[in-house]
């Protein structure tokens, strides 16, 4: 489905990705894990198209297109959706009324005819439940006045609605008490599918528990520096990243 | 990037651009009193309105253009306009089919329906309209209906022949010929109008509109508007405006007086969407209006929305005078500018009953080159006692080459006043439009979307119809504006 291959990015001077090698395959969840500041939020970042950063090598291949010639709204309505780590408010404009420009924005790019209301209305009602979505919050306004959970619930919500095919979730279980935790891993479960993937970039091992990964991923310094089950994760957490770190200076110097 | 795209810029398309073909019975280009003459005897009107006319002019000659607003443009050349251009032939129109087809053309064009019929079987909800063609009405429908109910609703002239004791003893009421310099002009050359009276106790069963279309080369467009509603009555007026696209600057000068009675409400909504200029800042409307309430009587309120979006300049401030005890003023404003269009627009809230609370809620938008400033009186007289008000102004950047300014002017004559200010300047940022686009909305739906709900509280207040046309206003008003 996506495929990164040695994709290296900057901001400014500093280049942060460093060689990314990455496969992922449709119905496969994979998990990057890495310590503060190894370059988790910009793949994430950059594989959605923000404009700070700057490609400087590599390709990512997404369902066979060129991803990094993509516009972001293309990357979107091509089946890319990213659960943002701090998602930004919009005031006054209704979730609603959001989404369902996304959505029939996506649907036209695919040649479908706008959603009928009455159709979308049951989409909204449906797909909330799935979050435990409170059907006021729909009504308001982008992440208005949202809580730090009904904001990450939100996107999962969002998520549901959009239907994509590979989603990346940037830190997703940040913030979240144990309950809100456990409603979001839940949605996501739900929506697991064979057809679509899930890219799951986390700190913690504690998101592991309720969405088994398939492969966990280390990143540390701007680079992909191990890989393995989902076994992986809880070595990790056992020793911390010290272990990674010392293994990987090493390897350096 | 932005800045890249801003100076690509702007493929500003102004839908309204095209211009009738018709025959015009025209003035000599000039002012001068022989001119005041002509329009007055045009209009076959009393002596006392040519007296009222010749008095405005007098004053106005001594009187000098007004600079303290935040705007700069080349000062109109006040005898190279045509001060009265109407449409041939003028005469009475007794039914639709004697209205010139072209004028019938234009205004479908514009999506107004001069056919009452139509309305009546049509989704729309009942509007009556007064069409104002250059400088004159040349039809207003539903006045019949409205008749029923003892509603008056027609043209400043005719209100002039047939209602001369309400024209006379209301106009200049509020807003007296001395009151500033574009004030004592129109007061001198206004060509027509509406005028509206709703009698006591009547709620006005339909909106009342007026939509002002400026066509002729080379005139200015004078009107002024006069709405009484007398005790315990209630109207809901609005006001559209469009001008064809051309490289002069034609000047627009009108007079809006709003007087309410005991318990009477009078809700005044307007889009303006004069022609705003090329992306160079060439032509446009200069939109120099004073508009002005008075709550006479107690209990009564006045609530001016505006959406401004059009005009190359505009100078305007609808005001509220709270002369009532426990009156109600409010100020609901868009104001968007693009490209190198300028506008100081604001209100005035004068407090001298007891009680009496107004609230204004402003909401600049700039983008381009384009300068917007809010600019705000309130008010409170020794004796308001209790007096309270509340401003909100918020103004948005699009890019960094516009400016966004707030001139608010607070004077307070009374301890038990309580006046809250709040302000606030953003950008569209970044972030809001990156998160738009991941979810697969383009870059001009996402601004047109944050736009819209920047604006939301004051689009509200707009009647239903009005917040739909307004809504795709903003966003075709910001076409290609990418910050």
């Amino acid at each position: 489905m996506i495929s990164i291959k040695n994709l290296h990015a900057s901001i400014g001077e500093k280049e942060i990705l460093r060689g990314i090698n990455l496969e992922v395959k449709a119905g496969e969840v994979h998990a990057i894990m890495g310590p503060n500041g190894s370059g988790k939020s910009t793949l994430s970042s950059v594989l959605a198209g923000r404009e700070d950063y700057n490609v400087t090598e590599g390709t990512v291949t997404f369902n066979g297109k060129n991803l990094l010639d993509l516009s972001p709204e293309d990357r979107a309505r091509e089946g890319l959706f990213l659960a943002f780590q701090y998602p930004v408010e919009i005031p006054g404009v209704s979730n609603i009324n959001f989404l369902r420009t996304a959505l029939n924005e996506i649907r036209k790019y695919h040649g479908h005819e706008e959603m009928p209301a009455k159709d979308f209305l049951a989409l909204v009602k449906d797909k909330s439940k799935l979050v435990e979505l409170d059907s006021k919050l729909a009504s308001r306004g982008v992440n208005e006045g949202f809580s730090g959970g009904e904001k990450k619930r939100n996107e999962i919500f969002q998520m549901a609605m959009l239907n994509p095919q590979l989603a990346i979730l940037d830190e997703t279980d940040s913030g979240l008490d144990i309950d809100a935790l456990r409603i979001v891993a839940n949605g996501v479960n739900k929506l697991k599918s064979k057809d679509n993937a899930t890219i799951l970039i986390t700190h913690y091992q504690r998101l592991l528990d309720y969405i088994v990964p398939d492969f966990v991923h280390i990143l540390y310094k701007g680079r992909i520096v191990k890989s393995g089950g989902k076994e992986l994760a809880l070595e990790l957490e056992a020793k911390g990243y010290d272990e990674i770190k010392a293994q990987f200076e090493s390897l350096e110097s | 990037m932005a800045n890249e795209i801003l100076e690509e810029h702007i493929q500003n398309e102004y839908k309204w651009g095209f211009t009738t073909d018709i025959d015009a019975d025209e003035a000599p280009k000039g002012l001068n009193e022989d001119i005041i003459r002509f329009i007055s005897a045009k209009k076959n009107e009393p002596e006392w309105m040519l007296e009222f006319r010749l008095k405005a002019y007098r004053n106005w000659q001594n009187m000098t253009e007004p600079h303290w607003a935040h705007v700069s443009y080349a000062k109109p050349n006040f005898q190279d306009i045509i001060y009265y251009s109407a449409p041939k032939p003028k005469k009475e129109l007794a039914s639709l089919d004697e209205v010139d087809p072209e004028l019938l053309k234009t205004f479908e064009k514009l999506g107004i329906s001069i056919d009452e019929q139509k309305r009546l079987t049509g989704v729309q909800s009942n509007i009556a309209v007064d069409i104002v063609f250059d400088s004159v009405s040349v039809k207003t429908t539903f006045k019949e209906t409205l008749a029923e109910k003892g509603i008056i609703f027609c043209s400043f002239s005719e209100a002039v022949q047939d209602h001369p004791d309400l024209v006379k003893k209301y106009m200049g009421m509020v807003v007296p010929p001395t009151d500033n310099f574009y004030a004592a002009l129109n007061s001198a050359v206004f060509t027509d109008g509406s005028f509206c009276y709703i009698p006591k106790g009547v709620r006005s069963p339909m909106e009342l509109s007026t939509y002002f279309r400026i066509n002729a080369s080379g005139t200015g467009q004078f009107e002024r508007t006069l709405i009484i509603a007398d005790e315990d009555a209630f109207v809901s007026y609005l006001e559209g405006c469009t001008a064809p696209q051309r490289d002069e600057n034609q000047l627009h000068a009108a007079v809006v007086e709003i007087i309410t009675h005991k318990n009477a409400e009078v809700k005044y909504s307007t889009v303006q969407n004069w022609y705003p200029g090329d992306k160079n800042g060439k032509g446009g409307i200069f939109n120099f209006v004073t508009k002005r309430g008075i709550c006479l009587e107690d209990n009564s309120k006045i609530s001016w929305t505006q959406v401004e979006t059009g005009s190359a300049v505009t100078w305007k401030y609808p005001s509220v005078i709270l002369k009532g005890n426990n009156s109600v003023g409010e100020f609901y404003s868009v104001a968007l500018t693009n490209n190198y269009q300028q506008a100081d627009t604001g209100t005035k809230m004068i407090h001298i009953g007891k009680n009496t609370r107004s609230t204004i809620i402003s909401k600049g938008i700039s983008a381009g080159f384009s300068n917007n400033s809010y600019r705000g009186l309130v008010q409170i007289k020794k004796g308001a006692s209790n007096a309270r008000n509340f401003s909100q102004c918020d103004s948005l950047l699009m890019g960094d080459k516009c400016g966004a300014h707030t001139f608010p002017y607070i004077e307070i004559k009374d301890k038990t006043a309580v006046v809250e200010h709040e302000a606030t300047t953003s950008k569209i940022g970044e972030d809001q439009l990156f998160y738009c686009k991941q979810r697969g909305i383009d870059n001009e739906k996402a601004i047109g979307l944050i736009v819209n709900g920047y604006c939301k509280e004051v689009l509200n207040k707009l009647p239903m119809e009005f917040a739909v046309e307004a809504q795709k206003l903003l966003a075709i008003s910001l076409e290609g504006s990418v910050g």
